[in-house]
């Protein structure tokens, strides 16, 4: 059922999976078997280290991304997924920059980094290379300051997500916590 | 306890109650054929290419509800599975496939008879496993059959490298499976079991379209429980064929592109269709747009992701379809309906489908110099009085079965729905004929289709499985030749099959029986013969080969767009000339 309902637009969906060999081209082969194309996924462990975690931007109006959830859901590896779309969240993605430093831009490139917040990992006489982290819009727009200077190379590592407040996606430890208390449930801002 | 891998393996097929393996040796599998040679309680079944053995463990699943298993060696024995796994996977049908692979470390050197056998099986199973650790094998054989034949059932595929299978190793034999990533979902909902019981009794127009699922969740008794309650009328797919009885009064037979007039036309006009067990094929909708534009749609499956995947659903129940219509019977009642109310609330829509059915019956022309492929099928029907196993091959032949067996019973029904694979008749009908020794067992097969498996008949001959083959023989490929002459406007291409071979001696040559008939008298006598002989038997029915399937629905139009019979003589006519009657 393609075309019909909703406008399409950018879903983020967190997936748990077995940490098993062939986890991933299982996940690959359901979009490119149905022509859905994958914007970015990150594959890490989680707590439980038999348990991976994928994070997978996909873009789809709202029957594809129910068809995406659900044939995801039917790969017998895969434990649990969740759109974080529309849930209260918190995302990230990590970017590694080469960018031209020749001796007049350099002043300017460390002042629009430490804007944005990003650090110089790696100098040459000629070049810089910057590492940044932030949502989607916070990475276009430093990209977007650092291109007239000439961009040579870009590595990102596609997006993250975590939900936001005291639910978590895998069981929860024995241990009561009062939520308020919770440091890490609490300051998120950026 | 330590031993070889293979010797594990055979053990855990006994544990999990296997008692036929269908496969071909190879190299890679040599120590399973070994470990084999003093082995009690498995019956080996050889035959003779390696996608007969999937299609056979296909029958053997079919006709039993138990899990079929089937066993080849690495590379080309992999590739040439691949046809079955994929038609079990359309099907739903639970079978557990082995196959043999290279020792661990020559994998990914391209090895002799090498191939990626889990990467290119990936898509054409439900799941599948390669074997890396001896310890691994019981665990992984168990979750194998418990994943092939739980939930949504399906092919489920095993890769063995050669050195596991040498290997000692301890046999690990867990009493339950339990796997947290995978729990599927038995019991529908309990509101929205009610809410489907009172559109159904709202409902003035109401359909029950019935697929495949009815079958392997043995809910036949449920269904026709529910249809008499509710005095719904009852449309199958062609794999929910037999899951209610052809000749029922409430029954429409079957529906989509080559369906009755009547199921067709019923479908359109209901205000209410409960699918049960059935996924939206295109080739039961037609354009899907115009597929039952008035209904409330009511939907049971165990797969949730055939729910709205073709078609807006309106009440979703995802379940297993025998609990969930037992659910549906027990909410029906409390529903305070008063069964006069009900019949005269339908009264309408009743008379309205009998005559739909009175003034389109399936019908075709009889002659008295040919041979009509509709005419065979109804006398193989008459002569089994309905209770034979019927398995076909893909093509005219296919549809005619479909259209003219009057089916009685579920589990008697065996065809490639889903993937449409031609050949898949003969190994298909050795897997039901070796799982039901007594049983009549017959292939009703196209000279194309039977062609492409017809190397099995040396496996019945072997193997003792008296399969009977009636191939509806017009000299070509059938259906091609009917869409070229409709659809194309007879431009006719690569569809000529010349009497070539000689069916009486091809089957002569394999050991088996060979019988031909090309007059419309001799028929009878042929079957009659045919059903009588203790062996494989071959009937080969020289037909009208300009004869058509209809009903037809051309691909992509709508349901109610059919393509009649040319309307010369009602079947009633033909009934005289039948010798038997029907």
């Amino acid at each position: 059922m393609s075309g019909n309902g909703s406008e399409p637009r950018k879903h983020t969906i967190s997936v748990l999976v077995e940490n098993k060999f062939g986890v991933l081209s299982r996940v690959a082969g359901l979009f490119s078997a149905r022509g859905y194309n994958i914007e970015s996924l990150s594959v890490g462990e989680t707590l439980d280290p038999s348990v991976s975690r994928m994070t997978i931007v996909v873009t789809g109006d709202e029957f594809v991304i129910e068809q995406v959830t659900k044939q995801l859901h039917k790969l017998i590896d895969v434990i649990k997924v969740n759109d974080l779309t529309d849930d209260s969240h918190v995302e990230r993605e990590l970017v590694l920059i080469r960018v031209n430093a020749e001796p007049q831009h350099r002043a300017e490139i460390q002042r629009t980094a430490d804007i944005f917040r990003a650090r110089v990992v790696d100098v040459t006489p000629v070049s810089f290379v910057l590492e940044a982290t932030g949502d989607e819009g916070k990475i276009e727009a430093l990209l977007e300051l650092l291109r007239p200077i000439g961009v040579q190379e870009v590595v990102r590592t596609g997006k993250i997500a975590i939900g936001r407040g005291p639910k978590t996606r895998v069981k929860r430890a024995p241990e009561k916590r009062r939520v308020s208390d919770d440091p890490r449930v609490v300051g998120f801002a950026d | 306890m330590k031993l070889p891998g293979a010797r594990i393996l055979l053990e855990c097929l006994k544990r999990e109650g296997v008692d036929i393996i269908f496969g071909l040796p190879g190299g890679a599998v040599l120590p399973i054929y070994d470990a084999l040679y003093d082995f009690e309680g498995l019956r080996h079944i050889l035959v003779r290419q390696e996608a007969a053995a999937g299609h056979a463990a296909e029958g053997y699943a079919r006709a039993t509800g138990r899990v079929g298993v089937c066993l080849v060696t690495s590379g080309p024995a992999c590739t040439n599975l691949v046809t079955a796994l994929q038609d079990a996977m359309m099907d739903s049908i639970p079978i557990v496939a082995f196959t043999g692979q290279v020792p661990t470390h020559l994998i990914g050197n391209d090895a002799f008879q090498e191939a990626d056998n889990v990467g290119i099986t990936r898509s054409a199973t439900k799941h599948n496993f390669l074997v890396k650790d001896g310890k691994d094998l019981g665990p992984i054989i168990r979750e194998a059959f418990h994943i092939a034949v739980t939930g949504r059932p399906g092919p489920v595929h095993v890769d063995l490298p050669k050195d596991i299978l040498v290997k000692e190793a301890e046999l690990i034999w867990p009493e339950k499976v339990v796997m947290r990533s995978y729990n599927p979902n038995y019991d529908g909902h309990p509101g929205q079991i009610k809410r489907a019981a009172k559109a159904m009794l709202r409902a003035t127009q109401p359909v029950l379209y019935v697929g495949g699922g009815v079958i392997s969740a043995d809910a036949h008794a449920e269904l026709r429980e529910l249809a008499e309650l509710t005095q719904i009328p009852v449309t199958t797919t062609l794999m929910g064929l037999g899951a209610f009885p052809s000749a029922h009064p409430l029954s429409l037979e079957m529906l989509g592109m080559h369906g009755t007039y009547y199921a067709n036309m019923a479908v359109h006009h209901s205000d209410v269709l409960v699918a049960v067990g059935a996924r939206f094929d295109d080739r039961v909708t037609g354009k899907v747009d115009a597929f039952a534009p008035h209904a409330e749609i009511i939907h049971i499956d165990i797969d949730p992701s055939s729910i709205s995947k073709n078609l807006k659903v309106d009440v979703p129940i995802v379940g297993d379809c025998r609990r969930v219509l037992r659910g549906l019977i027990e909410a029906v009642k409390q529903e305070k309906d008063d069964p006069g109310a009900r019949q005269s609330r339908q009264a309408a829509w009743h008379a309205q489908i009998a005559e739909w059915k009175r003034l389109q019956p399936l019908r075709y022309e009889w002659s008295d110099d040919v041979i009509k492929p509709q005419y065979v099928i109804q006398e193989i029907s008459n002569l089994t009085r309905g209770d034979a196993m019927i398995v076909t091959g893909v093509g005219q032949h296919q549809m005619w079965a479909a259209q003219y067996y009057k089916f009685t019973r579920p589990r008697a029904w065996f065809t490639s729905g889903g993937l449409g694979t031609m050949g898949y008749g003969l190994p298909t009908a050795m897997g039901v004929q070796a799982a039901h020794p007594g049983k009549q067992v017959i292939n009703i097969d196209g000279d194309g289709s039977f062609q492409m498996n017809s190397q099995e008949m040396a496996t019945c001959f072997t193997e003792h499985l008296p399969v009977k083959t009636v191939i509806i023989n017009n000299s070509g490929h059938g259906m091609v030749r009917q869409w070229q002459r409709i659809i194309y406007k007879e431009r006719y291409c690569a569809i000529d099959l010349p009497q070539i071979p000689d069916w009486v001696k091809l089957a002569e040559a394999y050991g088996c029986v060979g019988l031909r008939v090309t007059k419309p008298s001799e028929v009878v006598p042929a079957i009659e013969k045919m059903l009588s002989t203790p062996a494989p038997v071959i009937l080969d029915v020289i037909v009208d080969k300009d004869e058509c399937v209809f009903p037809m629905v051309p691909a992509g139009g709508a349901n109610t767009d059919m393509i009649l019979a040319p309307p010369t003589r009602e079947v009633r006519d033909k009934a005289e000339k039948s010798q038997t009657g029907f």
